[in-house]
């Protein structure tokens, strides 16, 4: 008996074992291709196409990207700073009205948050989002155009932000600190938030995961004449996509295709676009879990 | 009376700092979500930029005639319907087998290395995906054509221009970024059950497929309900990322790519048809209402408590 149980687990394992190390390959070795396929030789590309073993490796790619790198250094910058005043004016948008949602005895409140939940279930559709920004926010080829469209102040977070200071900050303290004599603003800046870190570093990570990965706002609202200069790195990778493919489907145009990056550059520009989040991922991924549970997590 | 007017005035005032720290949230909130709202009747005018929404002339349901007239809307929700269906069938069903077999894993290291792999495409934007999967599918330098299919001796395939292939290359690509996402959920569920289940089940005898049948998938059946809703409420939304960048908005391949999503960018930016894309994205803003509505309402019926509000 006892035997058969340690047979039946030692099968599992393998089995387990087995399912897993595949499951990790296919998600990862795609990335590992592209990798290689940024140190190809671009003649050895063109003949061979991209393989893990290239017959020749090169580093011309990484040397056009630092000839570039006006551009890519630029979009770059632009990915940061949209990624950080995004995430810091999102945190404070949300968590101030999370505060004010979450006190029990302010007249609203409830409506408050519904007006806030109804956004989850209804919207006005991409046109009229579209047509709002663009005609009467202006925000088309601002900078705004990539911080404010939708990413600003999620619905959920703020159910998430409100819950978390219901639960983990005890109402004691507050009238403590109201009876001491401390205004709304002392009490949310003072109490509240330091209290409330586990929580926003959470959903700041994710907000800022959504910002640095975002580039639908950029195809709505950059055009290529006046917004390019605005351009993210996710923005330019995307802007290659579409010239190659406006290209493929022109034939007529071919002879101008010399002038766009090559092959194995359009590569290496990817890895410098994903390099990043590839190096923090080990560091913040503990948050990125918590934050995907909490978020699976019904209220 | 008189008291109980001051008293008042005083509370008004205790909660005006309140209202303030909301405000920033309400102007977002209006700019963002309400005012688009009214947005929707662009849907039924006529629109002329220099009359503005409410100068343009009404067209009443127009918009939608010529809409609803045109194969494109049953193309477009018919492909919105069917990949997410199959999407949501297929998503659960590996997440859960995968989060039970990471489950069953003894070793913690090991566990935490796969987990994290399998999570890391979630990661990466769709951007990043397209150039993955051109670096695979590219029909000069694809891995696929000058790689394998030519080692085995096999014709290349011009993967961006035939649809064919097409239902099965964005099935696997959602799988492959969506995976790890649900399999965390799942997981995190299986964490929570308590231990003592399963001891008392390995004394009774139970093998370990009769524990993962009684114990844990019964468990798991609340979070099931639960992320099944929140996906069945969003059938009429796509993966604009998905249908718009990993086909590379390739026109040969629209009729098997093409959801609500797509065709509404491409009618309001490539063709700026106000009309047809307002007329396709109200249709699916409303339909998208409903659905969830309805939803909600029969998971109250049959369990009250996975019910989303």
């Amino acid at each position: 008996m006892r035997e058969r149980k340690v047979k039946e687990s030692t099968v599992w394992q393998i089995a387990a074992h087995t399912v897993m190390v595949i499951g990790s390959l296919l998600a990862v070795l795609p990335f590992v291709l592209l990798i290689i396929a940024s140190f190809t030789d671009n003649q050895t590309a063109l003949v061979n196409g991209y393989s893990f073993f290239p017959e020749k490796w090169s580093l011309e790619a990484y040397a056009y990207i630092a000839r570039e790198w006006v551009t890519i250094g630029r979009a770059y910058i632009m990915t940061i700073v949209v990624t950080a005043v995004g995430t810091i004016l999102s945190l404070v948008i949300t968590s101030t009205f999370a505060f004010a949602v979450s006190n029990d005895k302010l007249p609203g409140h409830k409506i408050l948050m519904f007006m806030s939940i109804f956004t989850m279930l209804f919207n006005g559709g991409i046109v009229a989002s579209y047509y709002v920004y663009s005609n009467v926010f202006h925000v088309k080829d601002t900078i705004w155009a990539l911080i404010v469209p939708s990413l600003l102040m999620s619905p959920f977070n703020v159910v998430l932000v409100k819950n978390y200071f219901q639960s983990s900050i005890s109402p004691s303290i507050l009238e403590a600190a109201q009876i001491d004599g401390a205004s709304v603003f002392q009490i949310f800046c003072k109490i509240v938030i330091p209290l409330s870190v586990p929580i926003l570093a959470t959903i700041g990570l994710m907000t800022a995961i959504a910002y640095w990965n975002d580039w639908t706002n950029g195809l709505y609202f950059l055009t290529e004449r006046n917004g390019s200069d605005l351009y993210t790195i996710q923005l330019v990778l995307n802007k290659m996509n579409e010239n190659i493919n406006f290209l493929s489907n022109n034939s007529e145009l071919a002879s101008k295709a010399a002038s766009l990056p090559s092959t194995t550059m359009r590569m290496a520009i990817a890895v410098v676009g994903v390099l990043p989040m590839m190096v923090a991922y080990p560091f913040f991924q503990k948050y990125f879990v918590k934050g995907i549970t909490l978020g699976g997590v019904k209220e | 009376m008189g008291k109980a007017k001051t008293k008042k005035k005083i509370r008004w005032k205790n909660y005006l700092p309140y209202y303030l720290l909301a405000l920033p949230g309400i102007i977002y909130m209006i700019c963002n979500n309400y005012l688009p709202m009214f947005g929707i009747v662009i849907a039924f005018k006529n629109l002329n930029f220099r009359k503005g929404i409410l100068g343009s002339d009404w067209c009443g349901f127009d918009n939608f005639k010529f809409l609803f007239a045109s194969k494109d809307a049953l193309t477009i929700t018919r492909n919105t319907l069917l990949y997410n269906v199959a999407f949501i069938i297929l998503t659960t069903v590996l997440a859960v087998a995968v989060a039970i077999l990471v489950n069953e894993i003894r070793s913690r290291v090991a566990s935490k290395l796969y987990q994290s792999l399998i999570l890391l495409p979630y990661l990466m934007s769709w951007v990043i995906v397209s150039y993955l999967a051109y670096a695979l599918l590219s029909g000069e330098t694809g891995m696929i054509n000058n790689g394998i299919f030519r080692a085995f001796g096999l014709e290349p395939v011009s993967w961006y221009n035939t649809p064919k292939y097409w239902p099965f290359i964005l099935t696997f690509v959602h799988l492959w970024k969506a995976v790890g996402y649900a399999m965390i959920i799942y997981y995190s569920s299986i964490v929570g059950i308590s231990p003592d289940y399963y001891e008392a089940a390995t004394l009774d005898g139970a093998s370990k497929w009769q524990q993962i049948k009684f114990i844990t998938l019964p468990l798991l059946k609340s979070t099931m309900i639960t992320m099944l809703v929140l996906q069945v409420g969003r059938i009429f939304y796509s993966d604009f990322g998905l249908f718009y960048q990993i086909p590379m908005n390739s026109g040969t391949l629209y009729s098997v790519t093409r959801t609500i999503d797509v065709y509404v960018y491409n009618a309001l930016m490539k063709s700026s048809d106000y009309g047809m894309s307002s007329a396709a994205s109200v249709y699916q803003s409303i339909v998208g209402f409903v659905m969830i509505i309805a939803v909600n309402a029969l998971i109250r019926k049959t369990s009250k408590e996975n019910a989303l509000f």
